[in-house]
């Protein structure tokens, strides 16, 4: 179990034009993305970039949370400020996205919180300590545990690439 | 047991009799396409070969694709620059199937596809953007993936572990009455199924009124199968299918549909009555938020749009122009439209839809994804409502969060464009 403090609460349907606005998609480098994480939330944007928001600090959201694009910015931009992310569900290319760049997602459906509350997360069950909740964690599928257990795609594909050139 | 179209061709690419939904597979990809944010890619696929001691090389040249178009021409030095890179990484690597800014070949990655022929019934398609769902309208099955999962796909040739998805089946019924079109289908749709009612689930499409509808009117059902969730829309292939291969995207060589078995399994089936739709309007600021036109109409727009990948096509432009043709765009409203491809724009210029536009007031711009993304033109100021034919209308999507996006056909929008509120185009646009 890991102990996290909830820094922001979003309702449903939260997509990728409110994680990582369109306007900033020509910026693509992992080390200059996180700046614009949720852009258009001034004061949270604000918060982040002053370095006021703590790794591990944990944003709660409903369901088909990443709905939208498939830019990967809106991955590497919470993943720069080591955010983890706690929904109801989330949206298919955005989950994906989030397992190839290692970034943490728990989807724990209904768990209720608000900012300031402190979360315990574990494999199979997530705990709001302040409001006496809690919420079974769905499990990622294996096939996608695979890729996390790998340190993310890019290590995962150069293991089958050195296979390949080996002669698997 | 029967399979559905998405297992047939999972089946195939993955080099196995049969699957079933559930089952991980590594699906051999026929396709791989990116846009600008191939920039992205190339940097993570040089980082895949990192520290082998091998040179970074695609497998397979021939089967990727490259179009600009989202941010057409450049916006900024850091946008030309990104382009500028791609070029030559184009170069370098033999990619035959690019697409520069141009005024002849260029376009919307997900009309260019289609018009060339690069897509075919039975293949299995990836792309580094959501509306990759788009080309399930040709029976192939297609999927957006992310910039480090297409450097995955560049180096390995294969998707790695993929879930064969269920399959929710899809019946359109009866036949589309006067100026309601396959967007107010989807639209309807989406409403439906909601914002998530399909995610990890393919739609597979049929019923007579999709028997019917072009291939431009597929394209628009399978790209916005993505709004539900989906993973991909898709239409199995038939004589339709075959007639725009052969006349519209000049193929030669031979097609094999992909049909789905009789007792195929499908999660389940959710039904569209089509004669008994009225124009739809998805409302701010989800798209599953729809409402029958009737119940918005009078609503005020600041900007019109009519365009991308959704509805930028040239039977689109035709309606817009039949509707404005000898008419004036409101006072207060302004109009702008964008052709989703080179070739439909010089389509749309020699059958006259451009000249009608225009005289009309419209703006029309090159072929691109304009203003839907809010990248970098047609941006609303605070406050302001624009009435679009594109995909989404997300808090923010069109560049304002300060901003309303309704979303509709291009029917629905022509008629608002002559009043300059919502309009319901039976009832007559111009007043």
């Amino acid at each position: 179990m890991s102990a996290a403090k909830v820094i922001l609460v979003l309702g449903d349907d939260v997509s990728t034009d409110v994680i990582y606005p369109g306007r900033y998609m020509a910026t693509v480098l992992p080390t200059e993305t996180p700046q614009y994480a949720f852009a258009d939330l001034g004061p949270f944007n604000a918060r982040l970039k002053a370095g006021d928001v703590p790794a591990g600090s944990v944003v709660v959201a409903g369901k088909n949370f990443g709905c939208g694009s498939s830019r990967e910015q809106a991955v590497s931009t919470l993943k720069g400020h080591e955010l983890v992310i706690v929904a109801s569900s989330f949206a298919r290319i955005f989950l994906q996205n989030a397992i190839n760049l290692g970034l943490r997602l728990v989807e724990a459906p209904g768990l209720a919180a608000s900012e300031g509350d402190e979360l315990e997360i574990g494999a199979a069950e997530a705990v709001n300590r302040t409001a006496g909740k809690r919420s079974a964690v769905r499990p990622l599928p294996a096939a996608r545990q695979a890729i996390i257990d790998a340190g993310g795609l890019i290590p995962y594909t150069r293991r089958r690439l050195l296979e390949r050139a080996g002669g698997r | 047991m029967g399979m559905t179209v998405v297992e047939k061709i999972l089946a195939r690419a993955a080099g196995r009799a049969t699957v079933a939904v559930g089952d991980v597979v590594e699906p051999a990809v026929d396709l791989a396409m990116s846009h600008e944010n191939a920039a992205l890619v190339i940097n993570q696929f040089v980082e895949v070969f990192r520290g082998t001691g091998l040179a970074p090389a695609v497998w397979d040249s021939s089967r990727i694709a490259i179009i600009f178009d989202h941010r057409v021409p450049a916006e900024s030095p850091k946008t030309a620059t990104n382009q500028k890179k791609v070029r030559e990484f184009v170069a370098a690597n033999g990619i035959a199937k690019f697409h520069d800014i141009r005024g002849d070949k260029g376009g919307i990655c997900h009309q260019i596809l289609p018009e060339n022929g690069y897509v075919r019934p039975g293949a299995v398609v990836v792309g580094t953007d959501s509306h990759t769902t788009s080309h399930g309208a040709l029976g192939a099955f297609a999927f957006g993936i992310g910039a480090t999962e297409m450097a995955s796909v560049w180096t390995l040739g294969y998707a790695v572990n993929v879930e064969v998805p269920a399959t929710i089946r899809v019946e359109v019924t009866g036949a589309l009455p006067e100026m309601v079109s396959p967007k107010d289908v989807i639209l309807h749709l989406v409403g439906k199924l909601g914002a998530a009612g399909a995610t990890f689930r393919v739609l597979e499409f049929h019923g007579d009124a999709v028997r019917a509808m072009p291939t431009s009117g597929r394209l628009t059902l399978c790209n916005m199968a993505v709004e539900a969730g989906a993973t991909a829309g898709i239409v199995p292939a038939d004589a339709e299918t075959l007639r725009y291969l052969r006349e519209e995207a000049g193929v030669q060589d031979a097609v094999v549909p992909v049909v789905p078995d009789a007792d195929a399994v499908y999660e389940r089936t959710v039904e569209v009555d089509a004669a008994g739709l009225a124009p739809q309007v998805a409302c701010p600021h989800t798209v599953d938020h729809v409402r029958p036109v009737g119940e918005v109409s009078g609503r005020h727009v600041d900007q019109i749009v009519i365009g991308s990948c959704t509805n930028g096509r040239l039977d689109d432009l035709a309606t817009a122009a039949s509707i404005l043709r000898g008419k004036k765009v409101a006072a207060g409203t302004r109009m702008l439209v964008f052709p989703a491809s080179g070739r439909i724009y010089q389509d749309a210029l020699a059958a006259g839809y451009v000249a009608d536009l225009v005289r009309a007031g419209a703006v029309v711009m090159n072929a691109g994804c304009g203003p839907c993304l809010g990248v970098h033109e047609g941006a609303l100021g605070d406050g302001e409502v624009a009435l679009s034919t594109t995909n989404r209308n997300f808090k923010g999507r069109m560049g304002n969060p300060a901003s309303e996006v309704y979303l509709c056909s291009p029917a629905v929008a022509a008629a608002s464009a002559l009043t300059g509120v919502i309009t319901d185009p039976r009832q007559g646009g111009a007043r």
